[in-house]
């Protein structure tokens, strides 16, 4: 696996660990209907979309003061390409009207491939649009209908060709795997088939089987089983090394990058804690250490704000070394990785780590600890083992 | 002056003590029907979960008997169990006289036949008292046998009851009033009391339980404790009912309590005499004898900052306790600690469970051990009741090691199994008798190493618990004894290691790696289990690595999360130990212990 970057090894350009700009997320919670494998906050409810807009654009007035100017907006969900272009063009209206934007803002669009078509596309170029991230999730029919997604494979197809030719160069696609109606070959496949479209970004999740989804409920009484974490080992690695070998930089656990400054810079936010605002139910926010997070529920957050309250469902001010341990656990789920600094001089401390490099999971350079390959595959271990 | 009685009630284990303590305490009227709840003496946590009683319990009870003469019964409930019968001896010397009770389906055991003598050390009266005389089992003749054979008492002298139905419990009354003698009336003598026991109170300080002899104590005098001449002035006296009672003073023949803002925990000792300072007794009382620790293993810390805390929650825990013995310890693997010696497994695990229920000290044991003897070619013979202090083997000459003679009770169809369990734990000389038809009651000598390991838990299961087990200590024979060390990834884990006889060492090492496997969680690397005596291995076990610990997506909302989990995880982490890079749970120290069928 190859170092990131060369000379410089910060991504954001911003140099160090200097918070980079602020970042902006839109939560918008429609979806056709459910994903058995979701746990993302959405609702299959599109008659609510107009008066949650409403809200939505109250809620913005509430923190026009104090952020940005910003140089990432996400709109992200739920499933933002259920939204018309004039009602994404009232959403943008609004937030250029109150918010400060950089102009090489990035501006990104989650999209499902049954979504766009060429004329949608050019509407969302004229809104600024210049990053679409495309639920593609596999090339392979078995997949796909295990996964419930609503588009075949064909779809996803004709869907990567129509945002290449709408011009957006900046095109992230979302598979997923791990699990077994997708055997190692099929895989493969869809990640040959994936790269041979050259996008510039792609996340690759393994099927995550959360309590409160529909799977986490058929896991429990034995209607599905989990891959075996020896299985679910080698798809990480085979996907890790075959990106790589196709010049991508594996630069976060499940985002891959070609060049790698075409790395998620929005997502990068999140792991670098640099601030965001998130708006829309369950959307988080963070800023100078304190992290707030909206309701999980469209209609509590449409009532708050149409008694002019804030939608917000929890917040929590991080002491020192919460920072600490969140910028450790954030900073070695991405390759970049972070300050040696921050893992603290004490002699328990630091045999730990050099314990941890001397096995291969972690290598110190330039000044930072960064995972290597097989440290991504513990990395939820290894913060609690280092601090 | 009232008319007193002091008592005990002494038996086997289970034979009733603590339920014959409740009627007497319902029909003395000191607690409404409704608030009782039964063994309502036994008021510790452990004592209610276990339904064993592990303290004595003082309490004084109203009793006015046929005449109309009133009278104020101190009772003590004591346990049954081996383990506990330091807190008998103690409660004796408060007493005048002891209901010795008999269960009428079990008939005389092990420690009815010890406990009775323990009385009749302290000459005191004994009034044989058979219980449980409803069970269908019961067999009041052969039991009225026994008393006549097996303890040399007269049978016609015992009270029948059954104290779970209430039934002879007016006889049981008399006999306390009319048979046990009143305590010598020595009011105008100085002031003697012996403390008996003792707990520490955050906001009191010490609080002693006593009892006296001779003078009376108020509040407002100045005592002096007789072994170490500290004074205090007395706050309160009072005795015990449910609660604690104050009063104006407490007399010669009287059970109470003193308190005296004595808030240095190392000045009160259990045995010591108290006197008034200004007019001192000429001399203490007799006091108790020295304990003698059976079993010895060492309590760590698992935080090692907790050391302090530990060594101040033991001096208290000791008032309390006063079986037990402490002093510091150390151990390259956890730290500074305490080697403590127990009368039995059963206190060792009280005591572990005591210090971190009512102290709050999360601690760690080490396999416990008995005391071993070697002949060295210096012609020096040394004790060894740590395998630390192992002597380098080539400087032995013979080792030794202390053998019990073990009486096991049991139905005669087990006989086949607990040979075949004792044999294999090393008893020799085994004799058999017949107590009564069906029931056998087998002896050995056996090890006592043997028997602190897993003995109890084996013979429990294969009787499927109807044997009962009860030992002597004997002497100390020669045997072929090696250390065992545990080695984790090639380092020696000295906490674990244990002085174990030859024959056995294979097994036993093998036992501990599968153990250690079970309960050691998987690391990022390899770990390799050993167990070696000397530079050579003869067990091993391996825990593979984990290889695979992420979740693919941490976007915005799922950090809290995340970090919320890495807390709890850095929780546990300060619970473990580490040896070289390996972190052992607290609880792999504990399985060790436990026997493989668990
Ligand atoms: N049938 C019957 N059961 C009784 C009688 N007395 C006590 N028991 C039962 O015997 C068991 C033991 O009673 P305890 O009073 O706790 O015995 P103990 O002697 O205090 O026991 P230790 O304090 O642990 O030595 C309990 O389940 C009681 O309910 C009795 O007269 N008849
Ligand atoms: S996976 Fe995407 S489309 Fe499916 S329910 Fe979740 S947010 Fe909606
Ligand atoms: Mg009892």
């Amino acid at each position: 696996m190859k170092p990131l970057g060369t000379g410089s090894d910060d991504l954001t350009g911003h140099g160090g660990d200097r918070p980079p700009s602020a970042g902006l997320y839109v939560h918008i919670p429609f979806c056709r209907q459910k994903c058995p494998y979701c746990g993302f906050f959405s609702v299959p409810s599109p008659a609510l979309i107009r008066p949650w807009m409403k809200t939505l654009l109250k809620e913005i007035l509430l923190y026009e003061e104090g952020f940005g100017p910003f140089d990432s907006l996400y709109l992200g969900g739920g499933t933002p390409s259920l939204l018309s272009i004039p009602e994404l063009t009232r959403i943008m209206t609004h937030l250029r009207a109150h918010f400060q934007f950089r102009p090489d803002t990035e501006i990104t669009l989650e999209a499902n491939p049954c979504d766009v078509s060429p004329e949608k596309l050019w509407g969302l170029r004229e809104l600024g649009v210049n990053r679409i991230s495309l639920g593609v999730q596999s090339f392979d029919a078995r997949a796909l209908a295990f996964l419930g997604r609503r588009h075949t494979v064909r779809d996803a197809e004709n869907a990567v060709r129509h945002v290449k030719e709408a011009g957006f160069d900046n095109i992230s696609l979302d598979l997923i795997y791990g699990f077994h109606a997708q055997p190692l070959q099929s895989w493969k496949e869809t990640l040959h088939q994936a790269v041979s479209f050259a996008p510039a970004h792609l996340s690759c999740y393994e099927l995550t089987i959360e309590n409160r989804t529909y799977f986490g409920k058929l896991v429990q009484t034995g209607g599905l089983s989990p891959l075996s974490p020896d299985e679910a080992r080698t798809c990480f690695l085979i996907t890790s090394r075959l990106l790589e070998a196709y010049g991508y930089t594996h630069y976060e656990i499940s985002s891959f990058a070609r060049p790698e400054n075409r790395y998620a810079r929005h997502n990068w936010k999140y792991w670098r804690h640099a601030p965001y605002l998130g708006l829309g139910p369950s959307a988080h926010s963070f800023v100078n250490g304190r992290r707030w997070w909206n309701v999980r529920s469209v209609r509590t957050y449409m009532a708050l704000l149409n008694r002019d309250e804030r939608p917000v469902g929890g917040v929590e001010d991080l002491t020192e070394s919460q920072l600490r341990l969140e910028a450790v656990a954030l900073g070695l789920r991405t390759r970049e990785g972070v300050a040696t600094d921050r893992i603290g001089p004490s002699m328990e401390a630091q045999s730990r780590l050099s314990h941890l490099t001397d096995a291969g999971f972690l290598e110190i350079c330039n000044g930072r600890v960064r995972p290597t390959r097989k440290g991504f595959l513990v990395a939820d271990y290894l913060p609690a083992y280092l601090c | 002056m009232p008319n007193i009685r002091n008592f005990s009630i002494i038996a086997h284990i289970d034979h009733g003590k603590s339920t014959l303590a409740d009627r007497l305490i319902q029909m003395s009227g000191l607690v409404e029907d409704r608030k009782f709840r039964d063994q309502i003496l036994d008021n510790m946590d452990i004592e209610r979960e276990r339904g064993i009683t592990i303290k004595s319990q003082a309490i004084t009870l109203p009793y006015e008997d046929k005449t109309g003469r009133t009278f104020a019964l101190n009772l003590i409930d004591t346990p049954g169990h081996v383990d506990f019968s330091y807190e008998v001896s103690r409660a004796l010397a408060s007493c005048e006289g002891v209901l010795l009770l008999i269960d009428a389906a079990q008939g005389v055991e092990a420690q009815t036949l010890a406990n009775l003598y323990a009385a009749m050390e302290h000459d005191l009266e004994v009034i044989p008292v058979i219980n449980k005389i409803d069970l269908p089992a019961a067999d009041v003749d052969r039991v009225r046998e026994e008393i006549e054979i097996d303890l040399g008492l007269d049978s016609d002298t015992a009270i029948l009851c059954s104290a779970k139905q209430g039934t002879g419990i007016e006889a049981v009354f008399e006999a306390i009033v009319h048979r046990i003698p009143p305590p010598a009336d020595n009011n105008k003598a100085r002031l003697r009391a012996l403390i008996f026991d003792a707990h520490y109170d955050p906001f009191r300080g010490t609080i002693v339980s006593c009892r006296v002899f001779e003078g009376c104590v108020r509040p407002g005098d100045t005592i002096r404790l007789m072994n170490n001449n500290a004074r205090y002035k007395v706050e309160e006296v009072g005795i015990f009912r449910l609660a604690k009672e104050a009063r104006k003073e407490l007399c010669a023949g009287e059970v109470g309590y003193i308190i005296s803002g004595i808030k240095r925990v190392s000045d009160t000792r259990v045995g010591a005499t108290i006197t008034l300072d200004h007019e001192p007794a000429p001399a203490p009382l007799p006091g108790f004898r020295d304990i003698r620790p059976v079993v010895f293993a060492s309590l760590y810390p698992v935080a090692s900052d907790d050391y302090r805390a530990l060594a101040d929650a033991l001096e208290k825990y000791t008032l309390n306790d006063a079986a037990l013995t402490y002093q510091k310890d150390s151990s390259a693997a956890l730290g500074l600690g305490f080697r403590c010696g127990f009368l039995g497994l059963l206190h060792l695990e009280i005591v572990q469970e005591r210090l971190e229920r009512e102290f709050d000290q999360a601690i760690v044991m080490t396999s416990p051990t008995v005391q071993y003897q070697f002949q060295l070619t210096s012609g020096d013979r040394v004790l060894v009741d740590n395998p630390l202090y192992y002597p380098d083997p080539t400087t032995i000459l013979q080792g030794f090691e202390p053998y019990i003679r073990a009486s096991i009770l049991l139905p005669e169809r087990y006989m086949g199994v607990v040979m075949e369990l004792c044999t294999e734990r090393r008893g020799v000389n085994a004799r058999f008798s017949y107590p009564t038809v069906g029931r056998v009651e087998i002896r050995f000598d056996m090890p006592l190493g043997e028997v602190i390991y897993d003995f109890y838990d084996r013979l429990k299961t294969v009787t499927q618990g109807y044997g009962s087990f009860d030992y002597d200590l004997l002497d100390h024979r020669e045997s072929d004894l090696v250390k065992l060390d545990i080695l984790l990834n090639g380092e020696r884990v000295d906490a674990l290691s244990q002085i174990v006889h030859r024959d056995g060492a294979r097994s036993r090492a093998l036992r501990i790696c599968n153990r250690l496997k079970e309960e050691i969680p998987r690391h990022l690397f390899k770990i390799a289990v050993q167990g070696a005596i000397g530079g050579t291995i003869i067990a091993r076990s391996t825990i593979a690595p984990f290889r695979k610990d992420v979740t693919a997506k941490c976007y915005g909302g799922d950090i809290t999360r995340k970090r919320k989990l890495l807390e709890k995880q850095k929780k546990g982490k300060k619970r473990m130990k580490m040896v070289g890079a390996v972190s052992i749970p607290q609880s792999a120290f504990v399985a060790v212990l436990k026997s493989e069928n668990e």
